[in-house]
């Protein structure tokens, strides 16, 4: 008995060493960004001493210098608008077509519904050349309109509610159809709401790739006013690259309200990734 | 001609489901297939001057990319970035995961911890680990007294930059392995621990093969995600690094071509040799799928 019990302590002490030890490792990042951040630069890139600290005084009013300097107002209102605009759009078209995937039979339902199989195994970068040319063409470069275009509809959308809608039981519209409601009352009323959870994750799903999406709002929106956080901040690194508190103020800024959200959302976040995987 | 023999309740959900999938439809055919169709296109284009019209040239830009040194050198780089990611972004997410599946005090709190990086901002990601990783006044340096040029040393800035992809990706994958490992029955080594196995061994034999659906999964995906990277790269190694020769992705590449020098017609030439890549790729798996992966 007192040997299991012995290897019961040394197996629960290694298992903490692990999740530990990457638990610092994840952390020391963070760590490094904050407090770089309320160093001045002269001590950033003081060598002999290393400061770990910052010396004396925190700069806590570099987040404010950062925040009036980079016009941090307009890139946060950039990206709210974009990821609103995304995440309703992804979610409008999504459910209707998912509905109408999963619940209704219609001709040629096979052919669209392979479309959409289709274009989720195609690699998005082949889609971007005319994708700017068209937002050039209409004259959408540096406005919301540009930035959401890709996104107006959601092929992994339309998939996931497709399989959202197909687990609803059968007898629900039909009682409703005996109620007297038609297809789209039925739709609206009754199975709309039990998606709930797979829309959620849609939306987390989708507001955290426009997010994190780079590359696109640098092609449409090159302008320092129209551009959304992930973009500016690769501006502002070309632009005072060696200004490290500066820096590293600006990427907390830019990160920080995501983690705020996520942190309240938490469930909801890790559910939304583990149920739709998809292709982040 | 179905017309005729449709009931009305048929019709109304022939009417119904059109309406309901048409706005979705159209999108993609006016934002991926028109698209995907107008790259290949261009590819066989010299883009004009000013960047205005395309010239058709026949196979001329795959003649100078294939001929490039350039471009066989970022497939090789995008290769090896993902050789670093990929095995090592898929172990480490799987032991925390297993070590999660224990009852332990702070569960979620670890869970948080390591998901953390996918909710920030890759561009944001990649700027503080640019920092960490520098050479007069980095972190790392100077914790370790070293004294490594970790992003422009080309021999191993591919590896420093594979290592911020791991960093990135252990949360993601550690939560779809959880998923994964909630679904295994918890009867199989409740028989397994009365047959006297041990944990290690319960590993190997229950939850590897029937966790392997899930693995396979994002093997999958992180393949096609780790041959597509752009952001880290993009801004961690800047025009001027030495290095940037030796590391740059196939992406990488692209977006210089297509938007940085407005070559687009050599631009879509890259993308489309990346889309075939990629799909012979995914086919050699999905032959492997049928090998390998356990399904009960």
């Amino acid at each position: 008995m007192e040997s299991i019990s012995r290897n019961y302590r040394i197996n629960k002490f290694f298992t903490y060493l692990v999740l530990i030890l990457m638990a610092v490792v994840m952390l020391v990042p963070f760590v490094w960004m904050i407090l770089t951040a309320v160093k001045t630069n002269q001590e950033a890139i003081s060598v002999n001493p290393f400061y770990f600290l910052p010396q004396a005084d925190w700069h806590w009013e570099n987040f404010g210098k950062v925040w009036k300097s980079y016009n941090f107002i307009t890139l946060y209102k950039n990206t709210i608008l974009f990821i609103f605009f995304r995440v309703l759009c992804a979610c409008l078209t999504a459910t209707m077509a998912g509905y109408a995937f999963g619940r209704l039979e219609f001709p040629g339902k096979k052919i669209m519904f392979a479309l959409v199989l289709i274009q989720m195994m195609i690699p998005s970068q082949i889609f971007i050349i005319p994708q700017y040319l068209m937002v050039s063409k209409l004259h959408w470069m540096n406005t919301t309109a540009g930035l959401v275009f890709p996104g107006l509809v959601t092929a992994f959308g339309t998939y996931l509610l497709k399989t959202s809608y197909q687990g609803l039981p059968k007898d629900l519209e039909e009682a409703a159809q005996i109620d007297g409601c038609n297809i789209g009352q039925t739709f609206l009323f009754i199975m709309l709401p039990l998606t709930r959870s797979a829309m959620i994750s849609l939306g987390i799903f989708t507001a955290l790739f426009a997010f994190k999406d780079l590359m696109w709002p640098m092609i449409v929106c090159p302008s320092a006013e129209t551009t959304t956080l992930s973009a500016g901040l690769a501006k502002m690194q070309g632009q005072y690259g060696n200004d490290y508190p500066t820096m590293m103020a600006s990427a907390v800024l830019a990160i920080v309200p995501m983690i705020v959200i996520y942190i309240i959302f938490q469930k909801q976040f890790v559910e939304g990734i583990a149920t739709s995987g998809g292709k982040l | 001609m179905w017309k005729k023999k449709m009931t009305p309740s048929q019709k109304r959900q022939a009417i119904w489901g059109w309406a309901f999938i048409t706005p979705t439809m159209l999108g993609l055919i006016i934002l991926n297939f028109y698209p995907a169709i107008n790259t290949v296109y261009q590819s066989f284009c010299k883009t004009g001057d000013f960047g205005k019209g395309n010239i058709f040239v026949g196979f001329k830009n795959y003649s100078s990319v294939f001929a490039a040194a350039e471009t066989w050198q970022s497939l090789w780089n995008t290769v090896k970035y993902m050789l670093v990611e990929v095995p090592l972004g898929i172990v480490i997410a799987l032991i925390l995961a297993v070590l999660l599946q224990k009852k332990l005090a702070g569960k979620t709190l670890f869970r948080t911890l390591y998901f953390l990086p996918m909710v920030c901002a890759p561009a944001a990601v990649a700027m503080v680990w640019k920092w960490l990783y520098n050479q007069q006044f980095g972190l790392i340096n100077n914790t370790f007294h070293t004294n490594v040029a970790w992003i422009s040393n080309p021999n191993i800035a591919w590896i420093s930059v594979g290592i911020i992809g791991v960093w990135s990706i252990i949360g993601y994958n550690m939560v779809l392995f959880i998923a994964g490992l909630q679904e295994i029955p918890k009867d199989y080594y409740e028989a397994a621990e009365i047959d006297g196995a041990s944990g290690l061994r319960q590993f190997f034999s229950i939850t590897v093969p029937l966790l392997s659906p899930t693995t396979f999964f994002i093997v999958q995906t992180r393949i096609i995600g780790a041959l597509t990277v752009f952001d880290l790269m993009f801004m961690v190694m800047d025009k001027t690094n030495q290095a940037l020769n030796k590391t740059q992705s196939i992406v990488y590449l692209f977006y210089t071509y297509a938007f940085t020098n407005s070559n687009r017609g050599y631009g879509a030439t890259l993308v489309v040799i990346l889309v075939v890549f990629i799909m012979i790729v995914t086919f050699f798996l999905q032959k492997l799928e049928k090998k390998i992966v356990f399904y009960n």
